[in-house]
């Protein structure tokens, strides 16, 4: 079975993740290091994707900065998203190549990966047609945007657990306009680190990985 | 021409959005460049360039939604020497009619347009006309571009038989021109730094499966930097095991505080170039230089920094490096770094360094014996740090473990010596005293 090193990064800056992100997506370009599911949780942070329209950011700069949210562009796919405290963010280091060359055979993986671990803290959760993502009745908890280059995957997904929505205020999250829910409003109070924990282990399944845990050590 | 072709990105997917073109139209292409870009449903994909040559022409434009295998642009592999001024070498001018055998160009209309070549598996390789496993395996194994090869099955489709020809005709040596795939392409526009074009590879008779690739500018650098330092140098490498648990603690228990107030992570690697200073300090002629039967001892402690770029390496300087904090060495890493895999770096950046520290830890190596980075004679490198069991007095402790390897230049360094210098960075790391943040 293939390899796969679980990384919980910890609360870092987007631009630094995007960093360590592209170091790794190089690495595993190059083989040198086996698939890679990094996890991560971001300060306030606004994306806009490469195909998203600045019109779904409903503040201007300064209202931001006020609010300490700061804002990137990123090459990911999908439209405007927040991440913040409280978020699992996950961002899984994959060469396609080595599990189905298919990308969104991949997204619908990682949906996978999504309803299970909910579904393990009491939470129905599923799909919506034509909108990318994982749904609480009607109302967006993880978000997904992916880019792969050379088949090799980065960026990945959202899950708020004990995220502030109000953050989402700022935004027409994903161009879409639904509510956004997390795993606390749906009653489920768990902890992200546990959280991680089940990602992680589903992931593994879903992607049929073996999950390995290395520490974080120098990444430079 | 080589069409490029909207690739097939999954078994599902039928139809891809063509978002970016990343080349305009007379642009030069690099085989395996990103050329654009596609979209299908929140997954952003860069399609490399299926050859090198001229975009000829763009024929989907950024926005739209088309169907798999659908041509999107053309590329002109002939604009390749032209693009760049340079007639291909040779004096007389070639034939007007028949520039290249016939067998390097596809076979027109008959045939369907080739397959993008199979050096870009990943993303472009789907074909539009059927190929076999067989064939397509025979293609990678023998590195064949399908463009190249005319089909004679069935609506010339590609068989066996046409690549065993084509390997027989490849393999005849010298005969034909050499195809212009085989010109070494022209580093871009340095043309006094560029090394000299590798000399046309002919490979002995039997054995003409290797690819042959000129080695980029870098990379030629490398080799000869490398090989220099191991004829000057007596290296030896000394091997210290240093407890790092002290400086893991403080980077644990600071790590948020320092990503919040500073915008990037604390590391090892900047507490690891303050030992070494200090060291350098106590022990000046680690900081030196021969030239001739003289010694050098450098005024300044200016130390270099290996970073790994994606194909090659550079050792960017850190001037002073005594005179800063945790904070400023991990502020001048970071930058530094970024800059260098970004290709920003000054070229006063890369020099004047008197000692250097290479990070292999980072990469999860315990130990290794690193070369010294001429004129310098000595150079510190840092393995994975672990936590480990180890004794302390008659009680096994888990303990964060680390190994900081000294190459020195015998000529200079006694080896007693250098093993005081790396037991007072030891020494530095283990009983770490100065704030960081």
């Amino acid at each position: 079975m293939h390899r796969c090193e679980f990384r919980d990064l910890g609360r870092i800056d987007y631009g630094a993740a995007c960093e360590v992100q592209q170091d790794f997506v190089e690495k595993r370009k190059q083989g040198l290091v086996p698939d890679q599911l990094l996890i991560v949780e971001h300060p306030h942070v606004i994306t806009l994707g490469r195909n998203g329209r600045m019109e779904n950011l409903l503040a201007g700069e300064e209202v931001l900065r006020r609010a300490g949210i700061s804002f990137h562009h990123t090459d990911r796919g999908g439209d405007i998203t927040y991440h913040g405290p409280g978020q699992v963010v996950g961002y899984p280091i994959l060469d396609l190549r080595e599990w189905k060359r298919d990308v969104v055979g991949y997204v619908r993986g990682v949906e996978q990966v999504l309803i299970d671990t909910l579904a393990d803290f009491g939470i129905e959760a599923g799909r919506a047609a034509g909108a990318t993502g994982v749904w609480v009745e009607g109302a967006k908890i993880a978000a997904i945007g992916v880019h792969v280059s050379r088949w090799v995957t980065s960026h990945g997904f959202a899950l708020n657990v004990s995220t502030d929505l109000n953050y989402f205020r700022y935004i027409v999250p994903c161009g879409l306009t639904k509510p956004v829910t997390s795993m606390w409003q749906r009653g489920a109070r768990v902890e992200r680190r546990d959280v991680a924990a089940r990602l992680a282990a589903h992931f593994g399944r879903v992607f049929d990985r073996e999950i390995v845990g290395t520490t974080v050590e120098a990444l430079i | 021409m080589t069409d490029v072709v909207m690739p097939q990105m999954g078994e599902s997917i039928v139809e891809g959005t063509l978002t970016k073109w990343l080349k305009k139209p007379g642009d030069r292409v690099e085989r395996d460049e990103p050329l654009f870009e596609i979209s299908t449903d929140k997954v952003d994909t860069e399609i490399p360039s299926p050859a090198a040559g001229t975009l000829a022409e763009v024929l989907v434009e950024e926005g739209k939604t088309v169907g798999i295998n659908t041509v999107v642009a053309r590329i002109d592999e002939t604009g390749k020497a032209a693009g760049d001024g340079r007639p291909a070498a040779v004096a007389a001018p070639p034939p007007p009619a028949a520039p290249e055998p016939p067998v390097q160009q596809a076979a027109p209309a008959a045939a369907p347009p080739p397959p993008p070549a199979e050096a870009a598996p990943a993303e472009a390789a789907q074909p539009t006309g059927p190929l076999s496993p067989l064939v397509r395996r025979m293609a990678r194994e023998h590195n064949i571009d399908l463009g190249r090869v005319q089909g004679t099955g069935a609506g010339g489709r590609i068989t066996k038989q046409d690549l065993e020809a084509y390997l027989a005709r490849r393999e005849q040596p010298a005969a034909a021109p050499p195809p212009p795939a085989a010109v070494p392409a022209p580093e871009p526009p340095k043309p006094a730094a560029a090394p000299p074009p590798a000399p046309e590879y002919i490979p002995p008779a039997g054995v003409a499966k290797a690819r042959v690739e000129p080695m980029s500018t870098m990379r030629a650098k490398i080799a000869e930097h490398m090989i220099l330092s191991k004829r000057t140098s007596a290296h030896v490498t000394t091997v210290h095991r240093v407890d790092m648990t002290r400086v893991a603690r403080i980077r644990e228990r600071n790590k948020a505080d320092f990503q919040a107030r500073y915008g990037f992570s604390l590391t090892f690697l900047p507490f690891v170039t303050r030992a070494a200073a200090l060291a350098l300090r106590e022990f000046p002629i680690v900081n030196a230089s021969i030239e001739g039967n003289n010694i050098i001892y450098h005024s300044g402690i200016h130390i270099g920094i290996a970073v790994a770029l994606e194909n090659g390496l550079i050792v960017p300087v850190i001037r002073n490096a005594d005179e800063l904090t945790v904070v400023g060495l991990q502020r001048s890493i970071v930058d530094l770094a970024a800059r260098a895999r970004a290709r920003q770096l000054k070229p006063d950046e890369v020099q004047g360094g008197t000692f250097s520290i290479t990070n292999f830890g980072s990469y999860n190596s315990l130990f290794a014996t690193p070369v010294i980075n001429q004129p310098q004679v000595a150079i510190l490198g840092l393995g994975t740090v672990e936590k480990t069991p180890v004794v302390i007095d008659d009680a096994i402790a888990i303990r964060s473990m680390g190994y900081l390897c000294l190459t020195f230049d015998h000529r200079l360094i006694d080896g007693a010596l250098a093993d005081q210098f790396t037991a007072k960075a030891k020494s530095v790391l283990e009983n770490w005293q100065e704030d960081v943040l």
